[in-house]
C-alpha cells in the first residue's frame, strides 16, 4: 500500500464521505476512502434522527439551507436508483403558545425562502386531525410534506456500496495520523502506512477539525454536540405518522418524535455540547430529559416499550455552517466540515457539489461506464409470499430464520457478509439487514450470526467484534 | 392445502409434553414446527441440574429432561419439523412456516397449540445508561455461547438481576473459572427461586445486593466496569452511593418475556399481566381450538409445571379435534387481587370442565404469614395458609369441579392474599 498515488483521498466513510466518493467515481480519477474504523457508517452517520428535513430551518443564503433543499429533493430518484428505505412521511412542527406564534411564522417564511415546497401553517385542530396523539397544548404548527425519513444505514452503505462498484477503494480500519503538503500533492500518514494523493477530501465528521488543522493555518474547531435517543418497538411504531418536531431553540431543533422508515418510534436527540469527541455514552439524566420533553409533543408515548437507546455526536463547527469547499490556504484540500443537521438531508447534494468543484479544479472528464445503479439487499419478509417461496427455492438459506423478530434469515446475513464492501463485525451485519435490530435485541440470534460470520470470513469465533477491534464478543482462554 | 389434525408451535418441553399428551388420547395426525436445529428449547442449554423433582420423582439435568420427553415422542412416532419458523397463523387455523427444504408452505390445522416458549429482557429495554460496549449479555445469551457453542464470555463479571437464569450463570462462570463479583438486584427480593440464591451464590460467596441497580456502563470497545447504586423505595438511584467494580462482563437476568408476536398476529385477548394471551380451563385461547401452553402463555419457575400444564392443553386440543358437539356452559372469570398478580386460566366452563382445574398464578412482592383465599361471588370457599409466598415462586389452587354444585348463578372466582391476624 505504502507508495500508493491516488487523484484523491477521502477521510471518512460516513455518509459525506461516502456521497462525496460516490459522485468523484462519476469521474475519471483513482480514488480511495480512509475509515479509521472496520466499516462505513461508523460515526455521526450511525446514531442520528434519521430524518430528511424539507429545509425551512436554515437561514436564507446559507450553505445549510441550499444543499438542505437540494438533498431532500434528491432522494426519491437516488432510493430508487440505490434501493435504500426513505419515506416522505411530513414534517410537523408545533409551536405551544401564542407568544411564540411569530417565531412559527418565521420559520414558515424562512421555509418559502429557502424553496421549500408546500409550506403551511396549520391550527390545533387541524394538526390534531392530521395526528391524533399530538398534544392539546399545541396552539398552531408548520407542516412540511417534504420532510421525510430515511434509514442512515441504508442511505450510507448504498452510497458506499456503489461508489466501491464504481472503481472507488475503501480501506478500513485506516486511521489518519498525520497529512503534509508535497510538490504531487499530500503524504497521507496513516496507522497502514502512508498513502499519496493529489486531492484530499476532508470528511472526517467530529474529527474534521483535526484534519483541517493538520495543513491550515485557518484553524477550525469543531464541538461534538452529543445527542440522546430512545428507540421503541414496532408495536409503538404507528404512534405518530408525520415526524413531529417543536419549534426551535438555541440547541437545535429540540426533541422530535417520529416513526423510523422500519416502523419503530425514534424519540430524541438532546443537545449537550462536549470535549470528548467518543464519548457516545447514554446518561440517566439525558434519556429522562428526551422522554419528558417529547411527551410536550405528543401524549402517551408508550415507554414501557423502549427497546434500545443510544447517542451520537453532530460535529457543530464554531461558525455554525457547513464548510464546504478549498481550504484557503492549502490548494487541493477539500473540506466536508461542520456538518451536523441537516448532514444527512444534504449528503447527496454535498456530494455533487463537492466532488463538482474537484473535478473542475483537476480538468477531468466524467466516465461513460459509470453504473449509476445498485442493487439492494433482498428483504425476503417483505416479499409477496409466492416471491418468498420462490426465492427460498433458488436459495434455500433463505429460508432459515435468525432473526426471529426482525424475521432475518441466514441468506440475508450471508449477503451483508459476501457483498461488496461485506460486514466483518456484528453492527456491520446489523447496519445492512437488521439482524438483532428487534425487540430481544440479539438474544437469541448473536450466537447464530457469529457462527455465519465466522463460517463465510474464516474470522476465529473468539477474534469476532462487534465493532472496531477491542470489542471482542468472547473472552477466550488466555 | 397441507392438514392436520394438531400442529403444535414449539418443540421445547411444553411442545413435546403436549404431542404426547395429544396422541396419548387418540390423535393420530400430529405435527411440531421446532424453530431451532434439535427438540428440547432452552432446556438444551440449562446443563445444572434441578430438573424433574415433581415429574420423575429424580434429579435430572436440563438435556436429561428434555431427553425423557424426546424419547416418549419418539416412541410415539410423532412427526416433526427442525429449522422451521412459523411466520403467521391466521384466526383460521391456517399456519403458514418456512424452512430450507420446502421454503413456504401453509397447513391447515384442526388445532393449534401454541408453545414458542419466552425470550430474556434485553439492555435496551432496561434503559441502562452508559457505554455500547461488547460484553453486555442477557443470562441465556451467555449460557448458550458457554453451555452450546463452548465460548468462555467473560472472566469478571457484574450480574444485574436475581432471575434463575442469572442465578444459574453465577455458579456457571465461577465453575470456569470467572470471577463473578456482585449480583444486584432491583427489587428489595431475588426473582429467583430460593435455592437457587442458596445453591449458587451463597454457596460460592458471591453476594447478592437487594435493592440495587446498574447506573452506568464504562468501556468503549469492551465493558470496562459497572458502576452499581442503591434505589430508594421508587426503584431510583439513591446520589452518594454509587459503587464501580472494575469487570469485562455484565450479564442481565431481569425477566422473562412470553414469545407472543404469532399470538398478537392473530389477533387474540392478551394478559397486560402475563404477556401471554388469555386462556380459558382448557388452555383455549380466544381462538377457538387454539391452545397455549409453557412460558408462552406465562413464564413458569419449573419445567414441571411447565410439562403437567402443557400434558393438559394437549388433551383439551384432542379432545377438541375429536368432539362432535359442544355445548357451551356457564362461564365464570378468574381473577387475583390483593398481592395475586394474575391467574392462568382467566375464565372457566364449569358446565364442561374436568373434574380438577390447576389454577396457577404469581404474588407481587414477598409476604409472610399470609393465606391464600379463594372466593366464589364475594363467598369464602377455601383458604391455605402459606409461611412465604415470593413472587419468584409459582403458587397454585386446584378448584373441584363438585365445588360449584352449590353455586348454579356463579359469575366470578377472585383468589387473594389475606393477612394471618
Amino acid at each position: 500500500m505504502i507508495g500508493n498515488m491516488y487523484d484523491v483521498t477521502v477521510i471518512g466513510g460516513g455518509v459525506i464521505g461516502s456521497a462525496i466518493a460516490r459522485e468523484l467515481s462519476k469521474y475519471q480519477m483513482n480514488i480511495c476512502v480512509l475509515e479509521k474504523e472496520e466499516d462505513v457508517c461508523s460515526g455521526t452517520s450511525k446514531a442520528n434522527s434519521a430524518i430528511v428535513h424539507a429545509g425551512y430551518d436554515a437561514m436564507p443564503g446559507t450553505l445549510k439551507a441550499k444543499l438542505n433543499v437540494e438533498g431532500n429533493a434528491m432522494m426519491d430518484q437516488l432510493s430508487k436508483d440505490l434501493e435504500f428505505d426513505f419515506k416522505r412521511n411530513t414534517s410537523i412542527v408545533l409551536c405551544f403558545s401564542e407568544e411564540d406564534r411569530p417565531n412559527l411564522v418565521k420559520l414558515y417564511e424562512r421555509g418559502v425562502a429557502n424553496g421549500v415546497p408546500g409550506v403551511k401553517i396549520l391550527n390545533g385542530d387541524e394538526v390534531r386531525e392530521l395526528e391524533p396523539n399530538v398534544s392539546k397544548t399545541v396552539v398552531a404548527a408548520l407542516l412540511a410534506p417534504t420532510g421525510g425519513i430515511v434509514c442512515p444505514f441504508g442511505l450510507t452503505i448504498a452510497l458506499a456500496e456503489n461508489a466501491c462498484e464504481n472503481g472507488v477503494e475503501f480501506k478500513f480500519n485506516t486511521e489518519v495520523k498525520n497529512i503534509a503538503k508535497t510538490d504531487e500533492g499530500f503524504s497521507v500518514e496513516t496507522n497502514q502506512g502512508t498513502i499519496r494523493s493529489k486531492y484530499i477530501v476532508n470528511a472526517a465528521g467530529v474529527y474534521a477539525d483535526v484534519m483541517h488543522n493538520m495543513v491550515s493555518s485557518k484553524k477550525l474547531h469543531i464541538v461534538p454536540r452529543r445527542g440522546e435517543y430512545c428507540l421503541l418497538d414496532k408495536e409503538a411504531g404507528k404512534h405518530v405518522s408525520a415526524t413531529i418536531f417543536q419549534l426551535p431553540g438555541k440547541y437545535g431543533k429540540g426533541i422530535l418524535v417520529t416513526p423510523t422508515v422500519h416502523g419503530n418510534l425514534l424519540v430524541g436527540p438532546t443537545a449537550v455540547d462536549q470535549d470528548d469527541k467518543e464519548n457516545t455514552a447514554t446518561t440517566a439524566e439525558g434519556l429522562a430529559e428526551a422522554c419528558e420533553k417529547a411527551t410536550l409533543s405528543v401524549d402517551g408515548v408508550p415507554f414501557r416499550q423502549v427497546i434500545t437507546s443510544f447517542s451520537g455526536l453532530r460535529a457543530h463547527e464554531d461558525g455554525d455552517e457547513f464548510i464546504i469547499g478549498e481550504a484557503e490556504d492549502a490548494p487541493g484540500f477539500f473540506d466536508a466540515a461542520g456538518i451536523e443537521s441537516p448532514g444527512l438531508s444534504s449528503a447527496p447534494a454535498i456530494g455533487v457539489y463537492l466532488a463538482e468543484m474537484i473535478a473542475n479544479k483537476a480538468v477531468v472528464s466524467k466516465k461513460a461506464e459509470f453504473k449509476a445503479t445498485r442493487k439492494g439487499f433482498v428483504k425476503a419478509a417483505s416479499l409477496p409470499v409466492e416471491e418468498r417461496a420462490e426465492l427460498i427455492k433458488e436459495r434455500p438459506d433463505y429460508g432459515t430464520i435468525i432473526c426471529r423478530c426482525e424475521n432475518i434469515s441466514e441468506g440475508e446475513i450471508v449477503d451483508a457478509i459476501n457483498r461488496p464492501l461485506g460486514a466483518r463485525s456484528m453492527d456491520a451485519i446489523k447496519r445492512r439487514v437488521r439482524q438483532g435490530m428487534g425487540r430481544c435485541q440479539g438474544g437469541f440470534c448473536t450466537p447464530k450470526a457469529m457462527e455465519i460470520l465466522s463460517r463465510e470470513t474464516g474470522i476465529k469465533m473468539e477474534e469476532i467484534c462487534k465493532n472496531r477491534k477491542g470489542s471482542e464478543l468472547i473472552k477466550g482462554e488466555e | 392445502m397441507i392438514q392436520h389434525d394438531i400442529v403444535i408451535i414449539g418443540g421445547g418441553p411444553a411442545g413435546l409434553a403436549a404431542a404426547v399428551a395429544a396422541r396419548k388420547a387418540g390423535v393420530q395426525d400430529i405435527l411440531i414446527l421446532e424453530r431451532d436445529g434439535v427438540l428440547g428449547g432452552i432446556l438444551n442449554q440449562c446443563i445444572h441440574n434441578g430438573f424433574g423433582l415433581h415429574t420423575f420423582k429424580e434429579e435430572l439435568t436440563g438435556p436429561e429432561y428434555a431427553a425423557r420427553f424426546i424419547e416418549m415422542a419418539k416412541e410415539e412416532n410423532i412427526p416433526y419439523k427442525l429449522n422451521t419458523m412459523v411466520i403467521d397463523i391466521s384466526k383460521d387455523r391456517e399456519v403458514a412456516f418456512i424452512n430450507k427444504e420446502e421454503g413456504l408452505q401453509v397447513i391447515k390445522a384442526g388445532a393449534v397449540i401454541l408453545a414458542m416458549g419466552c425470550r430474556e429482557r434485553p439492555r435496551g429495554a432496561l434503559n441502562i445508561p452508559g457505554y455500547r460496549p461488547a460484553g453486555i449479555y442477557s443470562a441465556g445469551t451467555a449460557q448458550r455461547l458457554m453451555n452450546m457453542e463452548g465460548y468462555m464470555v467473560g472472566k469478571e463479571v457484574v450480574i444485574l438481576g436475581s432471575g434463575d437464569i442469572g442465578l444459574i450463570m453465577a455458579r456457571r462462570m465461577t465453575l470456569e473459572g470467572a470471577t463473578v463479583k456482585v449480583v444486584a438486584e432491583l427489587m428489595p427480593y431475588s426473582g429467583g427461586l430460593k435455592r437457587n440464591i442458596v445453591q449458587c451464590l451463597d454457596d460460592f460467596n458471591i453476594p447478592l445486593k437487594l435493592s440495587h441497580t446498574v447506573v452506568n456502563i464504562h468501556g468503549k470497545e469492551r465493558v470496562t466496569g459497572i458502576t452499581i447504586a442503591e434505589v430508594g423505595p421508587d426503584r431510583k438511584p439513591v446520589p452518594g452511593t454509587e459503587e464501580y467494580y472494575s469487570c469485562d462482563t455484565l450479564l442481565l437476568s431481569c425477566g422473562l418475556i412470553p414469545e407472543n408476536e404469532l399470538t398478537r398476529g392473530m389477533g387474540v385477548a392478551m394478559n397486560p399481566v402475563t404477556s401471554g394471551p388469555m386462556v380459558n380451563d382448557k388452555l383455549e385461547t380466544g381462538t377457538e381450538g387454539v391452545f397455549a401452553c409453557g412460558n408462552v402463555l406465562h413464564v413458569h419457575d419449573l419445567v414441571d409445571y411447565v410439562s403437567e400444564e402443557a400434558t393438559l392443553a394437549g388433551k383439551d386440543a384432542a379432545a377438541f379435534v375429536n368432539q362432535t358437539e359442544k355445548v357451551a356452559g356457564r362461564v365464570v372469570t378468574l381473577t387475583g387481587e390483593n398481592g395475586v398478580r394474575y391467574t392462568v386460566p382467566q375464565s372457566m366452563d364449569i358446565d364442561n370442565m374436568n373434574p380438577l382445574v390447576t389454577v396457577r398464578f404469581r404474588v407481587g412482592d414477598v409476604y409472610k404469614d399470609r393465606s391464600i383465599c379463594v372466593y366464589y361471588d364475594g363467598k369464602l370457599i377455601s383458604k391455605m395458609k402459606k409461611k412465604v409466598l415470593a413472587p419468584g415462586e409459582m403458587e397454585q389452587v386446584i378448584l373441584k369441579k363438585e365445588s360449584f354444585e352449590e353455586y348454579p348463578e356463579l359469575k366470578e372466582i377472585v383468589i387473594r392474599t389475606e393477612e394471618e391476624k
